[in-house]
């Protein structure tokens, strides 16, 4: 499959934060992936690196077999900009019409803007639309151009469930026709929902990068949490960590676990069991400062 | 290219106008100056309402130049559609010039008033090639300007930039005696007036539109100020991409 977008050994910092940390990655034509991770763990520079907007700090990323730099490579890509900064005094039309002027090849803006829902809007000023009119045409503008790849950071934060669904249905429509995208989501059940491939990011390194098969099975992980003074040795424990007198574990067998916990017969309190967010299984998992329980 | 300058221009244009405040902010000020001072104590004599009309012109430019393009700039720069545009398949250039033209067509806009109050209200005349003339000798004189607005606007953030280019314009607009002609200014000011900009700007535009010879020190400091701000603006332009950008 072609490469549209790689990156080799991507370092990035800022000042003395390190927010990517020797990442590599190729985005393939037609794949829909999904990138999952905590507020901070490097999601938005990974982005801004393939749309131009900031340079490694050492390593390659590469656009459509050039650098992200040169305007030419970005007419291939499609970005949302935050709706939050729309020109609030620019009608609806005006700014979709503004947006793909930049591109050769264009969806017409009354096309466009009916397949996102906002057909009836096209004469409203930006200030006047509800935050999620305004989220759809953020959207919508990332596709103004007829884009190959494109990168849609938190695409429905803010939606309802029905805004939520037709803009997944729209996103499905372009991966169907071979478009590629990368989507960013708080939300678990969007990756799910969408997404082929999942890469999870934390602490500026890709600490996952695997099918969504894979990774569901990951989603079957629990949080054991109790209060002990010490612990025996258990099956099926992934990953621990010891705060204070609490211990968490994530673990694979919930039950066994408890069992065998209890038939050791070492004193505890305080018992919780939960199902770890996929974050927490990637990041508990990879993470080297296990306590030994 | 030219058609997304174009496409830039316009769509800041439509920006400020549908958010009139600005211009009208510009423009308003120097009109009612004209109908207070310059019609009943000047308006009669020829030259003084012809210069006078030149200096209020140039007053209203020189607000939408300096501080409406460092408020738009500084804006800009904390506004999250300003990195969105940088995606988009163009350079910075489009944006660049459309934010230049577009304060222009604001300038130009912003001293409509004065010239009609001048040419209904006073004895003002001037032939229509030496108005061209003086057209020319405003935006030249507004260049500096411009280019001071862009340096606050890409060192500041829009509060400060909001104050910082008031404090800037108004001490400039009256050394340079565009509020009241320079020969009846206290003698320390008359001393500075040469030295500020404003100055040159103001003895650029009374000789295109009236003949009045200029000093050659008001047009040397002119040219000098243009440079300079020229330096101060791409060095304040470059330090912001290298933060926001690289």
């Amino acid at each position: 499959m072609t490469i549209l977008a790689q990156a080799i050994e991507v370092t990035r910092r800022y000042g003395d934060v390190l927010a990517l940390d020797r990442v590599s990655l190729d985005i393939r034509a037609g794949e829909l992936i999904g990138l999952l991770g905590p507020n901070g763990a490097g999601k938005s520079t990974l982005i801004n690196l393939f749309a131009g907007l900031r340079r490694p700090t050492s390593g390659t990323v590469g656009l459509f077999g050039g650098s992200p730099m040169d305007p030419a490579r970005r007419r291939g890509i499609g970005v949302t900009p935050q709706e939050t900064g729309l020109p609030q005094s620019l009608r609806v039309g005006e700014i979709t019409d503004f947006v793909s002027g930049h591109f050769p090849e264009r969806v017409g803006t009354a096309e466009l803007l009916a397949r996102f829902g906002l057909g009836d809007l096209a004469g409203r000023q930006v200030g006047g639309l509800s935050g999620g009119q305004r989220r759809r045409l953020a959207v919508a503008l990332a596709f103004a151009g007829r884009p190959r790849l494109v990168f849609l950071d938190e695409p429905t934060t803010g939606l309802d469930v029905e805004a939520r669904r037709a803009l997944w249905d729209g996103i499905k429509t372009f991966h169907e026709e071979g478009g590629t995208v990368l989507l960013t989501s708080h939300y678990l059940e969007e990756i799910e929902a969408l997404a082929e491939r999942v890469l999870v990011v934390g602490h500026g390194r890709v600490l996952a990068d695997d099918s969504m098969r894979a990774v569901r099975g990951m989603a079957g992980t629990r949080r054991v949490s109790l209060v002990a003074a010490h612990l025996p040795e258990l099956p099926g424990v992934l990953g621990a960590e010891r705060v204070d007198d609490r211990i968490d574990l994530l673990v694979s067998d919930p039950d066994r676990l408890v069992v065998e916990l209890v038939r050791s017969g070492v004193p505890f309190s305080g018992l919780e069991i939960r199902p770890a967010t996929l974050e927490e299984a990637f990041l508990t998992l990879t993470s080297k400062e296990s306590a030994h329980a | 290219m030219p058609s997304l300058i174009l496409a830039h221009t316009r769509y800041l244009v439509i920006e400020q106008i549908r958010v009139p405040i600005g211009i009208l902010a510009s423009a308003f000020f120097p009109a009612v100056s004209m109908v207070a001072f310059v019609v009943p104590f000047t308006g009669q004599d020829a030259t003084a309402a012809t210069t006078a009309t030149g200096s209020l012109m140039f007053f209203g430019a020189m607000s939408s130049a300096l501080i409406g393009l460092s408020n738009a700039v500084s804006q800009d720069r904390e506004l999250a559609w300003n990195p969105y545009l940088r995606t988009l398949p163009a350079g910075p250039l489009p944006r660049f010039a459309g934010r230049i033209l577009s304060t222009l067509a604001v300038v130009l806009i912003s001293v409509i008033p004065v010239l009609v109050v001048g040419a209904l209200f006073t004895e003002a005349t001037i032939t229509p090639a030496r108005l061209l003339l003086g057209f020319g000798a405003l935006i030249a004189g507004v260049v500096p300007f411009m280019l001071m607005g862009l340096f606050v606007g890409f060192t500041l953030a829009s509060k400060a930039a909001m104050a910082v280019s008031q404090l800037l314009f108004f001490p400039m607009a009256i050394l340079g005696g565009l509020l009241l002609p320079p020969q009846v200014l206290p003698e320390f000011v008359q001393a500075l007036s040469p030295y500020v900009p404003t100055r040159g700007a103001a003895e650029l535009i009374w000789w295109s539109t009236a003949g009045l010879r200029p000093s050659a020190v008001s047009l040397a400091m002119l040219a000098l100020w243009t440079g300079v701000m020229a330096a101060a603006a791409i060095w304040a332009y470059r330090r912001d991409e290298g933060r926001r950008f690289s």
